[in-house]
């Protein structure tokens, strides 16, 4: 489905990406993961055709995915990692105009509209203004934009960030159930759990590189060093291959 | 084509539904536009406001007390008497623009320093407000015109007429800094003028009701004709909400630009960025939706301007539509401009804002061009406002036809693809 391969990007001087490649495939949830300044947001920007990698590829179903490549763009959905809605605008309001952008109208924008709504569990707050919801709802509208135009494969940049955990475990339904309809996912997420909880496949990146590329339970078998006490998890893996530093001036 | 209508009907529904930004971009301007309009002149038909001076006579001989009386007259003073003290004290505390002081013997000095070339003028102190210098000038003017007209009647035809001739004839014989072919003329001149001051009769008109009596006047009087369209007076008004109207679209523009920062910033340009749309349809959208805007509140704003304070289309209604709608593109164009030069909204509002205050007054909105200096006069020709303002006027109280509003027209639509472009180059599109 989705397939992005050697991608390369520098800001500057700053190597921001080396070589990434991943691949998520028909009803698989990839997640993301890295230390700040890693360069997930940057990979996730080439995928979804925001930036020009200066070398590499992404292509949905081998269809090249380029900013200006309309029918490959249609094809993926992106949630930011900021709540990106606008305000004022109302629920339905804010995803009919990301329907319309699309290219979708009529009786069949009806129909996407309502079964977002419905997904993220807003229909019945459909006219209100995200402007009077709470973190979580907001958080889950965001969602729901990205997939009013019925996407193959989605985005997920730190989608669940500053939301309670009914909402968080709300978020994690909605996307397993994507995953059930065969939408490809990839997620990037700094909490382990949630990696662990949703994904199939793990991509850990540093310094701009793969590191780590395996399934869930390969990776927590890498994990059998004594980092944690209590046993392998996906943390002591990740603060494995990552180590402790901390990243705050990544 | 259709992506492009449901992003510019987002931009006008999020821009009606912002009651704060409503307020500023429609009523403050009719409210401002209003006030200077009163402040400019008002209705079209009321006296303009009195210049509040005092008037202290220090002599309260014939003369100054005439010269008191014709000035009271005069509907340009609102005239007070007052002592010297308190006079000058309302000159301070700014409740009077002059007061004017008409020294001792003034009566008896003026008519003679008419003739006399050697003798000392009496000096009239006028103690003034500094901020007003406009308004001095015209003090100066009136009173020169009113101490002129009675200190002549005196010498021409009051009571002690002969004796100011004799006295002004002695004195000029007697005097040792005029040379001896001066004095024969000057001589003769007195001589004349006592012999026509005998042939009049007490009460000024000539002897023998023959021949015109004689006085001495303003050589002229004016007649004031407004060139505007037509017969109709001039609205200070239609100035007044040509600028006002054109300052406060010009912060809309500020507000369109700031907002595509704060989307930036929201994340919510990457995630329009991701939807499959063109870098140019996203970009004509922002200029479509603040054109549409800014239009209609330019449009707005004149309703109420002509519904309220009588502005009138004295010119082409073609024109005047083309002139806003035009300026509604420049607005959004710049406001375009301003994201795409802006980092942050915080940083970039006040650098906005001091430009647009540069534009608007460069522009004319609040003093009309022709008090500038000469070479500012041509040099604001390359500012758009400027353009603007003009072309708004020339459609209403000038009451020009559509061909004065196309150049007005062309040069903004100009400036238009100058910002735009400039604003395309120099668009961050990666965060």
């Amino acid at each position: 489905m989705l397939e992005a391969t050697d991608l390369w990007k520098k800001y500057g001087e700053v190597q921001a990406v080396s070589g990434i490649s991943l691949t998520a495939r028909s009803g698989q949830i990839v997640g993301l993961l890295g230390p700040n300044g890693a360069g997930k947001t940057t990979t996730v920007s080439m995928i979804a055709g925001l930036t020009a990698p200066d070398r590499g590829r992404v292509a949905i179903d081998g269809m090249p995915l380029t900013e200006t490549a309309n029918d490959a763009k249609r094809r993926i959905g992106l949630v930011p990692q900021e709540i990106a809605l606008y305000e004022e605008l109302g629920a339905e309001a804010n995803l009919r105009l990301m329907g319309a952008l699309y290219g979708i109208e009529g009786k069949l924008l009806d129909e996407r509209v309502g079964a977002a709504l419905a997904l993220v569990g807003l229909s019945d707050r459909a006219r209100d203004k995200p402007s009077k919801f709470s973190g979580g709802m907001k958080r889950r509208l965001n969602i729901a934009c990205a997939l009013v135009h019925d996407p193959d494969v989605l985005l997920l940049d730190e989608p669940t960030v500053g939301v309670d955990p009914q909402s968080r475990n709300a978020i994690f339904e909605n996307l397993e159930s994507l995953r059930d309809r065969g939408k490809a996912l990839v997620y990037t997420t700094h909490y382990m759990e949630e990696a662990e909880r949703l994904c199939d496949h793990i991509v850990i990146v540093d310094h701009g590189k793969v590191i780590a590329s395996d399934t869930r339970e390969n990776l927590l078998r890498l994990g059998t060093a004594p980092v944690v006490p209590k046993g392998p998890s996906l943390e002591s893996v990740f603060l494995q291959l990552t180590g402790r530093a901390l990243r705050d001036g990544a | 084509m259709k992506a492009l209508l449901a992003l510019v009907r987002a931009d006008l529904v999020l821009y009606l539904s912002n009651r704060r930004a409503l307020l500023i971009s429609f009523v403050a301007p009719i409210l401002i536009a209003g006030f200077f309009g009163a402040t400019l002149g008002g209705n079209p038909g009321k006296r303009p406001a009195r210049i509040p001076v005092a008037v202290v006579d220090l002599d309260q001989s014939d003369v100054t007390r005439a010269i008191v009386a014709a000035m009271r007259k005069d509907d340009n003073f609102d005239l007070r008497d007052s002592e010297l003290a308190p006079a000058i004290e309302q000159v301070r505390a700014g409740k009077i623009r002059a007061a004017i002081v008409l020294p001792k013997d003034f009566g008896k000095d003026a008519p003679r320093a008419l003739f006399r070339q050697d003798g000392k003028k009496p000096e009239i102190e006028i103690h003034v407000d500094p901020s007003q210098t406009v308004t001095m000038s015209l003090v100066k003017g009136l009173l020169a015109q009113h101490v002129m007209e009675e200190v002549a009647r005196t010498v021409f035809s009051g009571a002690n007429a002969a004796k100011f001739l004799a006295d002004s004839k002695t004195a000029i014989e007697k005097s040792t800094d005029i040379s001896p072919g001066v004095k024969k003329d000057l001589a003769e001149l007195l001589d004349r003028v006592e012999h026509l001051r005998a042939q009049r009769s007490p009460d000024g008109e000539a002897a023998g009701g023959g021949g015109a009596g004689f006085s001495f006047k303003m050589p002229f009087e004016t007649k004031e004709r407004e060139v505007t369209s037509g017969d109709r007076k001039y609205n200070p008004y239609a100035h007044s909400f040509a600028g006002m109207g054109v300052q406060f679209i010009l912060f809309l523009g500020i507000d369109l630009g700031i907002a595509v920062l704060l989307m930036r910033r929201m994340g919510l340009w990457k995630r329009l960025r991701a939807a499959p749309v063109s870098r140019g349809l996203l970009l004509g959208s922002r200029i479509a939706s603040g054109t549409v805007i800014a239009t209609l509140l330019t449009a707005g704003i004149y309703a109420a301007g002509i519904a309220i304070f009588g502005v009138r289309v004295d010119g082409s209604w073609l024109g005047l539509v083309l002139v806003i709608v035009a300026f509604g593109v420049l607005t959004s164009s710049f406001g375009l401009l301003i994201a795409s030069v802006g980092r942050t909204p915080e940083a970039t509002r006040g650098i906005a804002i001091l430009a647009t205050l540069l534009l608007v007054m460069l522009g004319g909105a609040w003093v009309p061009t022709f008090i500038f200096p000469e070479w500012l006069q041509q040099a604001t020709l390359v500012v758009p406002t400027r353009w603007a303002i003009d072309g708004l006027e020339a459609m209403t109280w000038r009451g020009q036809g559509l061909e004065a509003a196309l150049p007005a027209v062309a040069v903004m639509l100009m400036f238009s693809v100058a910002f735009a472009a400039t604003a395309v180059a120099c668009f961050r599109w990666e965060e």
